[in-house]
């Protein structure tokens, strides 16, 4: 299939400098994909979605019947990162991670970052994801943000920047595993040439990170992974991990809280765990000490995690720095607790509890996207340029109505990947769509950033959303090694 | 092992052999259709009286028309015992525990269940035939992917006993439709019409052949009572399946046979006993309907202990 006609137009183009000018790094991909006939590639990529079918990758959509599963659409044309700049990205995100658990460690002590007045204490304090529960609390080596998924994006000029942190339970990472399973047979001879770095280490160092807050001169710890069930949209990647790590995956009916441990119900009596990977959010995981109604956790967990007898990843408490105006304050952080300045920049943002700031926003909604604070996933959003006057209307209601919680920022021109689609006749084309990136970084014995992250796509051509949710797709990511062993070494 | 994994992996195995045991009944009854001499009513009301679910149908159906029958048994999505249902309940409880079985079992699960709904959706009954055996062709290849797939483990154990225990339970019931099936008139009783509903009885649980080939080969009420419970050797028997399900459940608890610690394994180790020692003159004599209701409450008990035992953990406080 030929790329001849294909035209990165005015955005930055992951694979091409410029029409039939394919990146350095791109060549021997875009050469495999133009010895295919485009009936060939569109199989290879029929191919690789029923392979992702049969192995279940699926998510489930909120509101769609019951147990109604659905495969992630998959691109087969990857995106590909040069190991120059991974070894950036890969410092930015180490440098960002560490401040922010020093964040997280500070405000649920001393709040020294409050008391010097870096950030506003009366933002922290409402922010939701602020637990007062978690006050004192002493996470085992120090650690508060064990797994981290960081939405990067890539404006026009090429520039990266943070859009999200996701502290909390990022998922994902199951697709990355199984696209790269599925490319690998797609274009073997691409992995045999290229130095893609290969992904599968990554249950191992989930393990590790894991195992490293069980105490300590305990011979076979317990750890778990606890689900809120199959009903749940990334069930499927719950129990990926369980299975990868070779733990048990459970439920908050297995759980129990029985002589001041957490156990769990065996056919051979109670058993202690030791540490949870927990894939519930923060306000369901204990009806005694959050949410009442909640049926998904274990009555009288926080007090056995507040008493040092269960570790849980993430901690307790770490959404509050998922709060976007939080967000905002992260180069702040960076240079409080280290030191040093921001390496990988946050999207320029508008607060609009700033009156001056607000009054901005306001004004300008049809340049700008808004967002409320404590969304994700693409709701609670307007996109301005794409927006109705009656949906700007809206949002300038919603937005005067409670100014704290929503923030606005330009409106990214993000970068595009070309992409196999069909075009108006049902023929395979060759089309640029806009992409994500979200690595994953392990915050273990050190911080591990591992080399791949998910690149979502949005399949609707000229659409910037990429949620899972709201019709986008994925790809692999190819992140390349360094040619030069040396280079390698140093960004380790 | 977790209990409501292993819960869950029982379940599995139940509802598959469940949904392949609905199919084998309302087989039975198709074939006698077939070979019904012109003139005798067809009979379907037998099928919903040995499911024990007679009120359900009535206030859904009405009717006792092999349509509302068949559609009850196979295809209601209500009604929790039909073929579609036990595939639905099959799948989640697989889904469920997707890390601990093999993808196999998984794989085959997921096909069964996509297969009867579709079938569902597109049914005629003149490929109804087609559509039972396509059923427990499917059941067999999920227990024997289970067998080669899966590590022989607690979990495994804990499978294997819930399809040995469900496929008790439903022979019992597939020998209760024959109580339930009139015969014309009583003078009937030993003539060819007879027997041609015994032969059809024992091509449903897959024991024509087998039985035929067991030695005595005529065919007679008592011997084919005799083969479908007492049998040691054909494995859809009732002493067959309770002989599995105990040395499973011996083999998860660790107590040697013949011996018992739990309140699981008194009742099964009795039940499998009183096979053992039991005569066909006793079950005349008790009346073959009356002592398959005894064996199916019986199978209930174990069941409960099962769950009691193993599933429904509470702390203690």
């Amino acid at each position: 299939m030929q790329f001849s006609s294909y035209n990165p137009g005015e955005f930055y183009d992951e694979l091409f400098a410029a029409q039939s000018q394919p990146r350095p790094e791109a060549i021997p991909l875009i050469q495999r994909i133009e010895a295919l006939s485009p009936g060939e590639l569109r199989q290879r990529q029929q191919a690789a979605q029923i392979a992702l079918f049969k192995l279940g990758v699926t998510f489930n959509v909120y509101g769609d019947s019951q147990g109604a599963e659905r495969v992630m659409p998959f691109d087969i044309i990857p995106r590909i990162v040069s190991a120059q700049e991974w070894s950036q990205l890969e410092r930015g995100l180490k440098q960002r991670i560490q401040a922010l658990n020093l964040f997280l460690a500070d405000i649920y002590h001393e709040q020294k970052i409050l008391k010097d007045g870096v950030i506003p204490a009366e933002i922290v304090f409402s922010a939701k994801g602020f637990l007062q529960p978690c006050q004192g609390l002493k996470p085992p080596a120090g650690i508060w943000c064990h797994i981290t998924g960081t939405d990067l994006v890539r404006d026009r000029d090429g520039q990266w920047y943070v859009l999200e942190d996701n502290l909390r339970c990022p998922s994902g990472v199951s697709y990355v595993l199984e696209n790269r399973r599925v490319m690998k047979s797609t274009f073997p001879a691409l992995f045999a040439t290229m130095g893609i770095r290969a992904v599968d280490g990554y249950s191992g160092h989930l393990l590790e990170t894991l195992l490293h807050l069980a105490p300590p001169n305990l011979p076979d710890p317990t750890v778990v992974v606890l689900t809120p069930g199959i009903y749940n949209s990334a069930y499927f990647e719950h129990s990926f991990l369980a299975q990868q790590m070779g733990v048990e995956l459970v439920e908050g009916r297995d759980l129990v809280v029985a002589d001041g441990y957490l156990q769990m119900r065996t056919t051979k009596g109670l058993q202690r765990v030791d540490v949870i990977y927990r894939r519930i959010d923060d306000d369901f995981i204990d009806p005694l000490a959050f949410r009442a109604d909640s049926l998904l956790g274990v009555p009288g967990l926080m007090e056995v995690y507040r008493a040092g007898r269960v570790a849980i990843a993430n901690a307790l408490g770490t959404g509050v720095a998922d709060d976007k105006v939080i967000y905002a304050y992260v180069p702040q952080m960076i240079r409080y607790y280290l030191g040093e300045d921001q390496l990988l920049p946050n999207v320029p943002t508008y607060l609009c509890w700033e009156a001056k700031q607000l009054e901005y926003v306001l004004a300008n909604l049809d340049q700008l996207v808004v967002k409320a604070a404590n969304e994700s996933g693409g709701y609670g959003m307007l996109i301005g340029p794409q927006s109705s006057a009656a949906q700007r209307q809206e949002f300038a209601q919603r937005i005067q109505a409670n100014p704290r919680n929503y923030i606005a920022q330009p409106t990214l021109c993000l970068s595009r990947v070309p992409t196999l689609l069909d075009n108006s006749e049902g023929l395979p084309q060759l089309a640029g769509c806009h992409v994500d990136l979200r690595p994953y970084i392990l915050y273990g014995k050190e911080i591990y950033v591992h080399p791949g992250g998910l690149t979502r796509v949005a399949l609707k051509q000229g659409s910037l959303v990429v949620n899972s949710s709201q019709g986008g797709g994925s790809k692999d990511t190819w992140v390349l090694a360094a040619a030069d062993l040396s280079t390698e070494l140093g960004s380790n | 092992m977790l209990s409501r994994v292993a819960d869950s992996i029982y379940w599995l195995n139940r509802y598959v052999e469940r949904a392949e045991n609905v199919a084998r009944f309302v087989d039975v009854n198709l074939n006698l259709i077939l070979d019904s001499p012109r003139g005798v009513a067809q009979q379907w009301k037998p099928l919903i009286l040995t499911t024990s679910d007679l009120p359900l149908f009535e206030k859904r159906y009405g009717q006792f028309s092999a349509e509302n029958v068949i559609q009850f048994l196979t295809f209601d999505s209500d009604y929790p015992s039909s073929i579609l249902s036990c595939l639905c309940s099959a799948r989640e409880n697989a889904r469920s525990v997707r890390e601990i079985i093999s993808s196999e079992m998984w794989e085959q699960v997921n096909s069964f269940y996509l297969m009867v709904k579709e079938a569902a959706q597109a049914q005629s009954l003149s490929e109804l035939s087609a559509f039972f055996a396509e059923v427990k062709m499917a059941s067999h290849l999920f227990a024997g992917v289970m067998e080669a797939t899966m590590t022989h483990n607690e979990g495994w154990h804990f499978g294997r006993m819930g399809r040995f225990l469900e496929r008790a339970d439903k022979t019992t019931r597939i020998l209760d439709v024959k109580y339930f099936i009139l015969l014309p008139s009583p003078k009937d009783v030993g003539t060819t019409l007879d027997e041609i509903q015994w032969i059809a009885l024992l091509k449903s649980a897959s024991a024509y052949e087998m039985y035929r080939k067991r030695g005595q080969h005529r065919i007679t009420p008592s011997e084919v009572v005799k083969f479908l419970v007492l049998d040691r050797e054909f494995p859809r028997s009732i002493q067959f399946c309770l002989m599995q399900a105990e040395q499973s459940l011996h083999q998860i608890t660790g107590t040697p046979t013949g011996t018992w610690r739990n309140s699981v394994e008194r009742p099964l180790g009795r039940l499998r006993s009183e096979l053992g020692y039991v005569t066909l003159e006793e079950i005349v004599q008790m009346g073959l309907h009356e002592f398959l209701d005894h064996l199916q409450g019986e199978l209930n008990e174990v069941g409960k202990k099962i769950f009691e035992t193993f599933f429904a953990l509470e702390p203690v406080c």
